[in-house]
Order: C-alpha cells, then sequence, then structure tokens
C-alpha cells in the first residue's frame, strides 16, 4: 500500500499559528479521505515557518467498491414519486426492481458505487483543504483569489511505494503540485526533489531545515540549557516563548550574550519582559543570586565567524531596549520616591470608562469601599484605605505604559521604594488577582480588601450602566471578576453579604440581577467541584442567598445528604407531601398552615409522624441558626422513617373532614420544616 | 556577493534608489505635503487601489510631532524618511527582491541572521489593512512588509505588495552609529563632511518647541474643519467638467485634503488637547474622508475605471 506526502510550501507563516495549522491539516485530509473511503495506516503533520507537511502511511490503492439499496415508492404510485426517487438515485425506471413486501410491489433501487483510484481522491480532498483551510487570518496576493496565510509557493502530492513514487497531479489556481521544495533560506535555497517522505525529510536536514518543530524545540532547550550551564548559569524557563522561537527558525542556532552591567540592577521582571517581548530572548539568571545577567536568542543560521555578527547586533538592539527600560526605572523611582501623588493625579486625566468616570474617580470609589469591607476581611480601614489608593498609581508611571503587562509588579517595588508599609506594597501587586479560575487567590488581608474593593466597583459600576456581558461577549472581563469575588470569600472564608456591599458599592446597579448572575459563576465554580446544579439552586431559593459562605455551606451539606439513602428518600417523600398538599390545597382554595394536632391523630404511623416532627423541629431550628447544616440534614435524616412509614399506611383523604384537614396541615408542618432546610422542590429526583 | 559598505545616509538612499530603478519601478519624489509616513502618498494609497499595474519606489519625509525629543534622543525624531516601494500585483519574488535590496546597500547575507515576524500592519485613519511581516536583521526592525488587502475600504484587487523601510534606524545599523545625529549624512571624506545632525538637530529642537508648545491649537482645530469641509466640497462636484466638457473627478485634490486633516490631527494630539475619547472620533473623521477619496479614485482611469 502506498504513502502519501504533502508539503505545502509558502512564505513565512506566523509562528503563533503553525502548531494548530498542522493539526488542521492532518485533520482535514484524513477526514476526507475516509469520507471517501480511504483508509490508512498512520499519519502525521509537521510544521516550519515556511511550509507545513504530512505524511500517511499505508494509504489503499482505491477506495472499495460499495452497494447501496434504497427502498423507493409503491409500484403504481404517482409518476412524480417514481421519477423524484429515480433522480435521487440517478437510476433510470428499467433499473428498477420490484420487490413483494407486506404492503404491496415497491420499487427497489441498488446503486453500485464504483471504488475510486487513491490519487483521483487525494486530489480533491486536498484541494479542498486548500481552498477552505481555517487559518485565524488569511490573504489574497497578486493577482489571485486564493487566500493562504502567506502567499503559497508550491505544493507536494506525492504518492510512493516500493515500485517508485508518483505525483498526484493536482492545480489550485495555477499552483501545481510537484515533487520539488527548497532548503533553507539563505544557507541552502536551491530546489529538491524528493520521493517520499524520509528522503524528504532527510534532504530537507541536508539542506538545513529541522521540519519537526517539536525537535527545534528540544535542540534550543538542549543547547540553551548546556551553553548556561558551562557558565554555572540557568536558562529561565517558558514554554510559551520556546514554542514560538521553534516557529521562527529552521535551523536553530543557540547564541548566549551578556547583558550590560548597568542594567543588572533593573528588578528581573523588567529584563525578562523587555527582552522577551521585544527580542524573544530567553532569561538567564544566576542562581546563586537570583539575578538575569545573560540572555539566549536563537538565530536561524551558521555562519563563518560563529554567529558573532548577530549576537553583537543583537547586543546592540538589547542595549538600546534596556536603556529605555532603565530610563523609566529611574524617573519611575525619582518620582515614586518623591511623592506618588503626581501619579494618582494624573489619573483624573485617564478616562476608565466615558460612562464611569476617570480612574482617579474609579479609584476614589476603591478606596471607599476598601474601607467599607475592612472589618469584614479582618484589617485596618486607614491600611486598605490607603493600599486602594496606591494601587493603580503605576499605571501612570513610564514602566507600565511601556510594557502594560506589568502592571501591578511595578505598583509594589515603587510603593515598596516610597517606603510604604509592606502590606500596602503588597496590595499594589496581589490586588489584580485571582485572574482566571487557577490563578492563586491573595490571603493578606489588606490585598484582600482592595481586590474585593476593586472588582465589586467594576460589577457594580457596569451593572448601573446596563454594560452586562452576553453570551461570548464579555469584554470588561466581568464573569472573570465576580469568580474572583467568589473565590475571594469562599477560599478565604469571609462573610459577606452582597446585597449590602452592591447598594454601598453603586446604589444605582440592579443588585438582584447582579446578584443573579453571581449565582450564575457559583453554580459554574461549585459545579467544577462536584456539586450538582439542582442541589445549588435548592439553596439559592432559601433566604440569604447573598451571603455566598452559607450558601455554599447549605449546598455542600445537601449534596452530601442527597448521596446518602436517607437523603433520597426523604425527597421522595417530600415530594409527595408536597404534591398532594399543593393538589388539595388548589382543590380547597385554601392554605393549610394551621399546623396539625396530634389529638386528631387516627393511626400509629400518624402518631409516629408527629412525634418525629416534635423531635426533630427544634433540632434543625438550632442547626440552622448556628449555620449547621449538616446536623440540619441529620435531623432531617430522621423524618425519613416516619415519612415513608406514613404514606405506607395511612390514606390522605380520608371521608372524616376533621382527619383529613388535619392530615394535611401535618403535610404542611413537614413541608415548612424541610423547607426551612433547602427548597427540595427545585431537587431532581 | 558582497557590494562594499556604504560610508554614508546619502549613499544608502541612492543605493536603494538605483536598485528599484533597476527592478523597473518608477522612482518617484517625494510628495510635497506633511505625511505621517511614507503609505499616505498617493503613489502607495490611491494607486494599490483599482486592476491597473503599478510599481514605484520613492523616499518620503514623515513627520510624527509626538515623536519629537529636541534632537537628543538617539533614535527618535519627529521628522525622519522612509522608503517606500510599492508593486501591483505583488510579484511572486518578493522577498527575493526585497532581500537583494538589503544587499545592495552592503547587508551580508551571510554573516546576519534575517527574519520575517509576523506583523499585521492596519492604518485606522486610512481604513487599510494588510498581512505580512517586520523584516528582522539580528532581531532590529530594520523593514515593514505588506500585502494590502484593503484600503480606504475598498479590496485591493490585485493586491499590492508594499516595503517600508525606516531609513534612519536602517542606516544607523549599516553604519554602526549609537545616536543619529552623529551618522555621516554625505561621506565622511568630502571636503565639506556633513552628519545627520548638522543637517537635522536644529530643525529637530524647532520643530519639537513648535509642536508641543507653540502651535496654535485653535488655528488647527479651524484648519481641519476646513480641510474636512474642503474635502467634501471637491468631491461634491459633477464629474463632468462643465469648462472642458471632460470628465474629470478630482480625487487627488480631494485627497490632499485628507492628508492635511490627518497631519493637523497628528499636531493637536502632540499639543496634548485631544482626549482619549475624542482621539477615537477625529481618527474616524480622517477614515471618513480617505474612504470618499478612495470611492472617487476608483472611478478614474488610474483607478481602472472603463469609460
Amino acid at each position: 500500500m502506498p504513502d502519501l506526502l504533502i508539503e505545502l510550501f509558502s512564505e513565512e507563516i506566523p509562528a503563533r499559528m503553525q502548531g494548530k495549522a498542522a493539526d488542521d491539516l492532518k485533520k482535514l485530509i484524513t477526514d476526507g479521505m475516509v469520507e471517501a473511503g480511504l483508509t490508512y495506516a498512520s499519519a502525521a503533520a509537521f510544521s516550519t515557518p515556511r511550509r507545513l507537511a504530512l505524511t500517511i502511511e499505508g494509504v489503499l490503492n482505491e477506495s472499495p467498491t460499495v452497494r447501496e439499496e434504497r427502498k423507493g415508492p409503491k409500484v403504481g404510485a404517482p409518476d412524480k414519486a417514481i421519477e423524484g426517487f429515480l433522480r435521487g438515485a440517478g437510476l433510470t425506471r428499467d433499473q428498477l426492481e420490484e420487490r413483494d413486501t407486506p404492503k404491496g410491489a415497491v420499487y427497489f433501487a441498488s446503486i453500485e458505487k464504483q471504488g475510486r483510484p487513491a490519487a483521483e481522491i487525494i486530489a480533491e480532498v486536498l484541494e479542498h483543504t486548500i481552498r477552505t483551510f481555517p487559518w485565524p487570518k488569511s490573504m489574497r496576493w497578486g493577482s489571485g483569489s486564493l487566500r493562504w496565510v502567506r502567499p503559497l509557493h508550491s505544493i507536494i502530492c506525492l504518492l510512493s511505494d516500493e515500485a517508485g513514487s508518483e505525483v498526484v497531479p493536482l492545480d489550485v489556481d495555477g499552483i501545481v503540485s510537484g515533487k520539488t521544495t527548497h532548503g533553507h533560506r539563505f544557507m541552502d535555497p536551491k530546489q529538491i526533489t524528493v520521493n517520499g517522505f524520509e528522503d524528504y525529510e532527510a534532504q530537507l536536514k541536508r539542506a538545513f531545515v529541522v521540519l519537526n518543530a517539536g525537535e527545534r524545540a528540544d535542540a534550543i532547550w538542549e543547547d540553551a540549557k548546556n551553553q548556561a550551564f558551562a557558565n554555572g548559569l540557568e536558562v529561565v524557563e517558558d514554554a510559551g516563548l520556546l514554542r514560538e522561537v521553534a516557529g521562527l527558525v529552521e535551523w536553530p542556532v543557540v547564541l548566549m550574550g551578556e547583558i550590560a552591567e548597568d542594567f543588572l540592577g533593573l528588578p528581573p521582571e523588567v529584563l525578562q519582559t523587555s527582552m522577551k517581548e521585544h527580542q524573544k530572548f530567553f532569561s538567564v539568571k544566576n542562581p546563586k543570586t537570583g539575578r538575569i545577567e545573560r540572555f539566549i536568542t536563537v538565530a536561524n543560521r551558521e555562519t563563518a565567524d560563529n554567529g558573532a555578527t548577530i549576537l553583537a547586533g543583537n547586543q546592540k538592539v538589547l542595549f538600546a531596549r534596556l536603556s529605555d527600560a532603565k530610563f523609566f526605572w529611574e524617573n519611575d523611582l525619582r518620582t515614586a520616591k518623591n511623592d506618588m501623588s503626581s501619579w494618582t493625579e494624573a489619573l483624573s486625566n485617564v478616562t476608565f470608562h466615558n460612562k464611569l468616570g476617570t480612574q482617579a474617580e474609579r479609584i476614589e470609589r476603591i478606596a471607599a469601599l476598601a474601607r467599607e469591607l475592612a472589618p469584614v476581611v479582618g484589617t485596618d480601614a486607614d491600611e486598605a484605605e490607603r493600599a486602594a489608593r496606591l494601587a493603580k498609581a503605576d499605571l501612570s508611571s513610564e514602566m507600565v505604559y511601556e510594557f502594560p503587562e506589568l502592571q501591578g509588579l511595578m505598583g509594589r517595588y515603587y510603593a515598596e521604594a516610597a517606603g510604604e508599609m509592606p502590606a500596602v506594597a503588597a496590595a499594589a501587586e496581589e490586588h489584580y488577582a485571582p485572574l482566571g479560575p487557577s490563578d492563586a487567590v491573595p490571603t493578606a488581608p489588606v490585598s484582600v480588601a482592595v481586590s474585593l474593593a476593586d472588582k465589586i466597583d467594576t460589577l457594580t459600576g457596569f451593572w448601573a450602566i446596563d454594560e452586562k456581558p452576553t453570551g461570548s461577549k464579555d469584554p470588561f472581563a466581568l464573569r472573570r471578576a465576580a469568580l474572583g469575588v467568589i473565590r475571594l470569600v469562599l477560599e478565604n472564608d469571609k462573610t459577606l453579604v452582597l446585597m449590602a456591599v452592591f447598594a454601598f458599592a453603586n446604589e444605582k446597579a440592579d443588585a438582584a440581577n447582579l446578584l443573579s448572575f453571581f449565582h450564575d459563576r457559583l453554580k459554574v465554580y461549585l459545579r467544577e467541584q462536584g456539586v450538582r446544579h439542582d442541589v445549588i439552586d435548592a439553596c439559592i431559593a432559601m433566604d440569604g442567598n447573598d451571603d455566598l459562605g452559607l450558601l455554599v455551606k447549605r449546598a455542600v451539606a445537601l449534596e452530601a445528604f442527597m448521596k446518602t439513602d436517607d437523603g433520597e428518600n426523604l425527597l421522595q417523600g417530600f415530594k409527595r407531601a408536597n404534591n398532594i398538599l399543593s393538589k388539595e390545597e388548589e382543590k380547597d382554595g385554601v392554605e393549610y398552615s394551621y399546623g396539625g394536632d396530634v389529638k386528631f391523630a387516627q393511626t400509629e404511623e400518624e402518631k409516629a409522624l408527629f412525634a418525629a416532627l416534635e423531635r426533630e423541629t427544634p433540632v434543625i431550628e438550632a442547626a440552622l441558626s448556628a449555620e449547621d447544616f449538616a446536623s440540619a440534614m441529620s435531623g432531617m435524616a430522621g423524618l425519613r422513617a416516619p415519612i415513608d412509614a406514613f404514606f405506607e399506611a395511612v390514606q390522605v383523604n380520608s371521608d372524616n373532614q376533621t382527619v383529613r384537614r388535619n392530615r394535611l396541615n401535618l403535610l404542611s408542618d413537614i413541608r415548612k420544616l424541610v423547607g426551612s432546610v433547602a427548597d427540595l422542590t427545585r431537587v431532581e429526583g | 556577493m558582497t557590494s562594499e559598505k556604504p560610508k554614508s545616509f546619502q549613499e544608502i538612499i541612492l543605493r536603494l534608489q538605483a536598485y528599484w530603478a533597476a527592478q523597473g519601478c518608477a522612482v518617484m519624489q517625494p510628495y510635497d505635503m506633511e505625511v505621517g509616513a511614507g503609505t499616505f502618498h498617493p503613489a502607495t494609497t490611491l494607486r494599490s487601489l483599482g486592476s491597473k499595474p503599478w510599481a514605484a519606489a520613492y523616499v518620503q519625509p514623515s513627520r510624527r510631532p509626538t515623536d519629537g525629543r529636541y534632537g537628543e534622543n538617539p533614535n527618535r525624531l519627529q521628522h525622519y524618511y522612509q522608503y517606500q516601494v510599492v508593486i501591483k500585483p505583488s510579484p511572486p519574488d518578493l522577498q527575493a527582491l526585497y532581500l537583494g535590496s538589503l544587499e545592495a546597500i552592503g547587508v551580508d547575507m551571510e554573516m546576519h541572521d534575517i527574519r520575517f515576524v509576523e506583523d499585521d500592519w492596519e492604518s485606522p485613519t486610512l481604513g487599510a489593512w494588510g498581512l505580512g511581516w517586520e523584516v528582522w536583521c539580528d532581531g532590529m526592525e530594520v523593514s515593514q512588509f505588506t500585502y494590502f488587502q484593503q484600503v480606504g475600504g475598498h479590496d485591493c484587487a490585485p493586491v499590492a505588495g508594499e516595503l517600508t523601510y525606516g531609513l534612519e534606524r536602517l542606516a544607523m545599523y549599516i553604519l554602526d552609529c549609537d545616536h543619529v545625529m552623529d551618522m555621516p549624512y554625505n561621506d565622511p571624506q568630502s571636503p565639506i563632511a556633513l552628519s545627520y545632525g548638522d543637517v537635522f538637530k536644529q530643525t529637530e529642537e524647532e520643530y519639537a518647541r513648535w509642536n508641543f508648545d507653540v502651535a496654535n491649537t485653535e488655528v488647527l482645530l479651524r484648519h481641519f474643519e476646513e480641510a474636512e469641509a474642503e474635502c467634501a466640497h471637491i468631491l461634491a462636484q459633477e464629474h463632468d467638467d462643465p469648462k472642458t466638457g471632460k470628465r474629470i473627478i478630482m480625487a487627488h485634490p480631494a485627497y490632499d485634503q485628507c492628508i492635511k486633516a490627518s497631519h493637523i490631527f497628528n499636531l493637536l494630539d502632540a499639543r496634548g488637547v485631544i482626549s482619549v475619547t475624542e482621539r477615537q472620533a477625529y481618527i474616524g473623521r480622517v477614515r471618513t474622508l480617505a474612504k470618499a477619496c478612495a470611492d472617487a479614485f476608483v472611478q478614474t482611469r488610474a483607478g481602472g475605471h472603463v469609460q
């Protein structure tokens, strides 16, 4: 069985798109082949800056012939129906077969799908793939209308077996398939003719192209580590950067250079960010001091001077970049030590959102809210307010203007330099957290206060101007902010009454709507922790649902209870009681809320249920007021057997109206007691 | 093939002119108006529209008032030069042609590391975008390489390939200068050797002061409005000229007003009188002009209109 080699050779493909493009190529081609009946043994895809390649081994020579039978209209059906059937099947009437069925004579069509040669199928699938390739962004070039990520220059499409190799003929807008490609753009640009994947990969390597991105990345990482190690240093790991750099070169050459002494005093994060963002350099640190002392750059070629010219050029560019960074750092430090108020004042000229005022106004609100929240999180109000006022000062700094991703971190450095208290300085960095579901949650009380205040101000603000997230659109990351509040409260075990906080933060916000947004986020959060959504709903329906800690405690206890035999049966019993009661109440047009009286009880089971209610009611009430939901659940468990026994033996609708009403009032007592723990009507099952 | 290293800023420009002339480009002169980048020259913006083939290369003095540093920053200038090449339809070997131009100005491909790094270009004021790269030489960006997809809201068909060289930065690298003002403007062996600073240090100071502190913002605001109004006035005219009886659509004069408005906006920005929210509005107004000019141009002969 033959093997297939495909190469799509183009101008430089953006590094960030290469990996997915290789995967897409493999999926689209193999799916298309299989759909046409052309199966294969194995497939692998590769990418370099200038090419996507795919090898498929063990391809069928041709797709198998298949016969399909289709049942048509009855014999004697109107001509129109028969013609329609013939059109669909692609047959003529004399090709139909009449068969007797229990419903009478029916036409049957037997359609044979002739097998097709592999080359024909592959050519079609490849052309279709090229024309519909899912690039994140694609373009036209020259006079053509074909779209590709950058101009596409040549196509290899080759079937090969022991007997030799043959080009699969294909012409996509004038690009004709062949069996040639090119080596490294500078080191060996000559044309290469290949006769199969192994030959292709080997010839490329001789022409200074490493086809496999993983191999390039490994080579870069190994060499970088070794060069650093030889100097007693360590490369700072950065998997994203490694992947990107491996996508920028076909022939990686690792070069290590020095960072001029002048810049070694910069914070390591500044060095790292500047080198990574602008130059795609790795940082190399001294493990003894933690300082970043050198950089690693990856060139795309070897040179006669072993990269000396290239390294010198890179060093020069870095020098200019770091001169800028140092200039910013020194200016910023001067400002910070002098008085950070010039930064906070400057924020009054910066719009946060045109309907929500300036950054300075926003900071005023956050400061007031942080004060308000200070007792809740257990910190000093003055300290929380101070921290809130300084938390965003670094947005005016030159460094953050240049490197927005350093916001917060620079704030901490500058606040420390200004002699602020450590907790205040830490809050400048930590109040942005948590940034995602897996990001660490701050625990220092001042940081927690500012972080909560920041997020709640943002949420209530956008709710007040009716800019809520819709569908997949959440431009202000409000879902993330709400999840942040939830995690800050729960993971630090704080009690926050949300409705009161919302009202304080922004009275114009629709607090009830915002609370239900929080409940939705909470459901997602709890579902990931294994709590069922209907269980959460049963707890959200209770009073005090704006106290997230309380809500979660209740939900966790209920979830555990519902997993027990008692829980499951109590739920059934409760539902039965509730159904009967609701039905009778509706029928009678009254609400049975008098309370049952044991003296009208007739059977033992009835009396036992009264006794159980009397026993468990104070237990459950005490447990609830102590917020001890586990005990409340075991109180409910105590009701399960008597309820089951009651329904087993007692007919609620007695002919004696007094007895009937008393039984309905008893059920109402049960409903009320159970309903004080959770709204079980919302639990499924 | 390694050519001898150039000796001066002007020699690099002259070599680029000779190289692109040899590739068949019409070597044009700078546009005689203040623009922010070589792309604004009608030889690029307008000529990248429509079906007619086009190939041009030129130096374009460019002004970015906010980048002024009184001539003190080693590589920031409010007035600098771009070298611009635009070829429509983009030839299949445009990358090779570009690399040839680097060799022509003394970059030895055997010793340097040239890379094409993703960089998509967009000009919100021109309503234009394209895909391409910034070209790195040993980690330094030396050019922008773009395949135009849309200009003035019109799809580019055929597609124009555009190359933009930041001349000062490129020359500083080739001539190994650390400060732009120290760079030799003419051959240092000349009887009167001139550095870049000899030619431009004083003007950088003068313009920086004017741009940042003196330019009369009221007058500028009025000029902006006037340019906007004149652009609309020009485009509102009948296509058939009543005097000559010819069909004359005045796309270029209208586009001049668009360029003018764009530069005035940049000046106002440097004076710090445009707030963040207003910024977007001004950019939108210039884009509206650019689109109207593009709409007009595609109805002209040069824009591929067939009567």
